[in-house]
């Protein structure tokens, strides 16, 4: 691994706005703040990380309803992002969207979709798009273990696969699909073995070990920007809260999950750039109390934001240009 | 001017607007150079322009429509041509959820122009599963519009219109319509969405017709003038947005209205229209508005089966003499 020290820190910089931000998110909706739901990403950081990490900013990514991560991985600014998930205007999608979807195009993160699975195919789309203009973006594309049971992901893998697309296809398996065991859903263990029904390299790496996704995402990028198609990687991860806002999770066994909580994938990998010594204590207290403000700003933003005005929901249907004569 | 039929006429369309613009390619199944699609209105454009725009795909409608999602957002006009109607079905999350809503659940960042052909229509024994007309399906989906020509010079207009559009456009067709004849100029048209076209003015009655059924209209309107009775006829020509106006205007000179159309009646197309001229134009109806469309049955198999559901020009001469006395 040739990752630069500064690309190191900032990464674990990222994770940590993540895992900040999603708490003040969970914070504010206790606060009667956020309407609706919020599906998490805690826990999870080290794959949006880990894959973004090796994306430029023209490169595209599709994302989930569990999605927060995505898009601070990928960029977007946090207090738009918060903004949005607060309904208000100044948000990614001027409130029309909320945390299930966010999208911010100006960094290349193409929506997140909460219709599970259905992501897959816009993701080959834009992998396509690529192939047509003759680029070398590539593509990540988020899904959960949940998604690979969906008709969209066979279709949309394959697709990619015999046109030779640059998309990475990145399984978060988080073991649960709502209160669904995986077990209890499918009879292989790891999602990555689909990839041999279509013909391209499938990789399950432990996905709360950031540079683990970072090296298979790099092998993955590399081989779609050369025009060699697409990869399954499968992250095995887990979420830190229940699916969404008002789920205790009491389908999790206490054990299991104070056995992922060990390997928190911040956690983690500050220990580890501890001990490659790139980083010290006090810079990483540094790091996190830059971080915890950045959150506070973005949080500041979002309330003090307004809200759209009621009319304003009639605008945004069409895109108004006219026919070009 | 040239006579050409309707499938060339289609055909010149998108070879015109494929040569006119490089971000525009067609997909769909075997509309390649190994079939040429179903109706062989994409024969020779794998020859003209490569695989590469005039992609074949696998049999997988959920994923053609993901995928031209996916390319429009990034750049490119795909036209998706899926081979019958009824089979929309499987692609309705990426038509419903995904291409009508893109652009307005991320506030405007992104626009989404797909063109997605498909034929409907009864009357080549073919029953169930490739006949119906679910244009009203699309019709109450927020964010599509629809274009449905009855006519070759229609069809070439409205589909350059369609390709050109920055909106999806969803482009329905007629089984029945690909071998008839009519004016075609050679030179480059379009047709604004949301015009109809009086194909005969009359004092009597007002029938409005779409598609195939424009055809039975006329024919009827030529029996009923025998009989002294004077036909108005207007071709909506686009369902979204719908030409209200036309309609008006038509009804408060006839005081009458027969809707025709090749729907199933219960919430059909018939209805919406129906319900648009009691709110706009009540007052000035001097009989109740007759709908004449297909019973609420699938498409049945056996000939004299389905030639008893598919409206023709006795049940239409019929519904006009319940009004015109």
């Amino acid at each position: 691994m040739n990752l630069e020290k500064e690309k190191l820190v900032e990464m674990y910089r990222k994770m940590l706005e993540i895992r900040h931000f999603e708490e003040k998110a969970f914070e504010l909706y206790g606060q009667n703040l956020v309407p609706g739901t919020l599906h998490l990403y805690a826990g999870q950081e080290a794959v949006a990380v880990g894959v973004c990490a090796n994306l430029r900013k023209e490169d595209y990514i599709t994302s989930t309803h569990r999605g927060h991560g995505h898009c601070i991985a990928k960029g977007a600014q946090l207090d738009r992002i918060m903004a949005e998930i607060l309904g208000k205007k100044r948000g990614y999608c001027k409130g029309k969207g909320g945390s299930m979807h966010i999208a911010d195009f100006s960094v290349g993160m193409l929506g997140a979709t909460a219709v599970v699975g259905a992501g897959i195919p816009i993701a080959s789309g834009a992998g396509l798009s690529i192939k047509l203009r003759g680029t070398d973006q590539v593509v990540a594309c988020f899904f959960g273990e949940g998604a690979s049971n969906q008709g969209t992901f066979h279709e949309g893998i394959n697709m990619a696969a015999i046109w030779a697309l640059p998309v990475v296809f990145v399984c978060e398996n988080n073991l649960y699909a709502m209160g669904t065991r995986q077990s209890r859903v499918m009879l292989i263990e790891n999602v990555a073995d689909r990839a041999v029904a279509y013909g391209i390299p499938g990789v399950t790496v432990d996905g709360n070990d950031v540079l683990a996704v970072y090296e298979a995402t790099h092998e993955a990028v590399k081989r779609a920007r050369e025009g060699k198609g697409p990869t399954l990687i499968e992250c095995k991860t887990y979420r830190r809260k229940g699916h969404s806002r008002f789920d205790p999770a009491t389908y999790r066994p206490k054990e299991e999950v104070e056995e992922w909580l060990k390997k928190d994938p911040v956690q983690r990998f500050k220990t580890k750039l501890l001990e490659m010594k790139i980083l010290t204590e006090t810079k990483a207290a540094k790091i996190e109390q830059d971080v915890i403000s950045a959150v506070e700003k973005a949080a500041k933003f979002a309330i003090g934001s307004p809200y759209p005005a009621p009319e304003e929901a009639l605008e945004d249907m069409y895109a108004l240009e006219d026919v070009k004569k | 001017m040239r006579q050409i039929t309707y499938r060339d006429a289609l055909h010149e369309a998108l070879r015109e607007e494929m040569l006119r613009d490089k971000t525009v390619f067609v997909l769909g199944e075997d509309i390649g150079r190994y079939w040429h699609g179903a109706f062989k209105v994409t024969k020779g454009l794998a020859e003209e322009f490569g695989d590469e725009r005039v992609r074949d795909t696998p049999i997988s409608e959920s994923t053609i429509i993901g995928v031209a999602a996916g390319a429009a957002i990034t750049g490119m006009k795909p036209i998706a041509e899926i081979m019958f109607g009824d089979l929309s079905a499987l692609a309705m999350d990426q038509i419903a959820n995904q291409v009508a809503k893109l652009r307005y659940m991320f506030g405007g960042q992104t626009k989404v122009p797909v063109v997605i052909r498909m034929p409907f229509g009864a009357g080549v024994n073919i029953a169930a599963h490739h006949s119906q007309s679910l244009e009203a399906w699309f019709m109450h989906v927020p964010g599509l519009k629809i274009a449905m020509p009855s006519t070759p010079y229609d069809a070439k207009g409205l589909l350059k219109t369609a390709i050109r559009e920055d909106n999806p456009v969803m482009f329905f067709e007629h089984k029945l319509l690909y071998p008839i004849e009519g004016p075609v100029p050679e030179e480059d048209y379009t047709i604004p969405l949301g015009v109809a076209d009086v194909k005969m003015e009359g004092e009597d009655v007002t029938i409005v017709a779409t598609l195939y059924m424009v055809h039975k209209a006329l024919a009827a309107a030529k029996t009923l003038s025998k009989e002294g009775i004077d036909v108005e006829i207007i071709d909506p020509r686009t369902l979204v947005p719908l030409d209200k106006q036309a309609i008006v205007n038509s009804v408060k000179k006839t005081g009458r209205i027969v809707i025709v159309t090749e729907d199933c009646k219960t919430a059909g197309v018939s209805a919406e229209i129906a319900a648009m001229v009691a709110e706009e134009a009540l007052d000035y109806l001097d009989a109740p508005i007759k709908r004449v469309a297909e019973p609420d049955t699938p498409i049945p198999f056996s000939p004299p089966l389905e030639q008893f559901v598919i409206p023709n020009e006795k049940s239409i001469i019929k519904a006009v003499k319940e009004i015109v006395y």
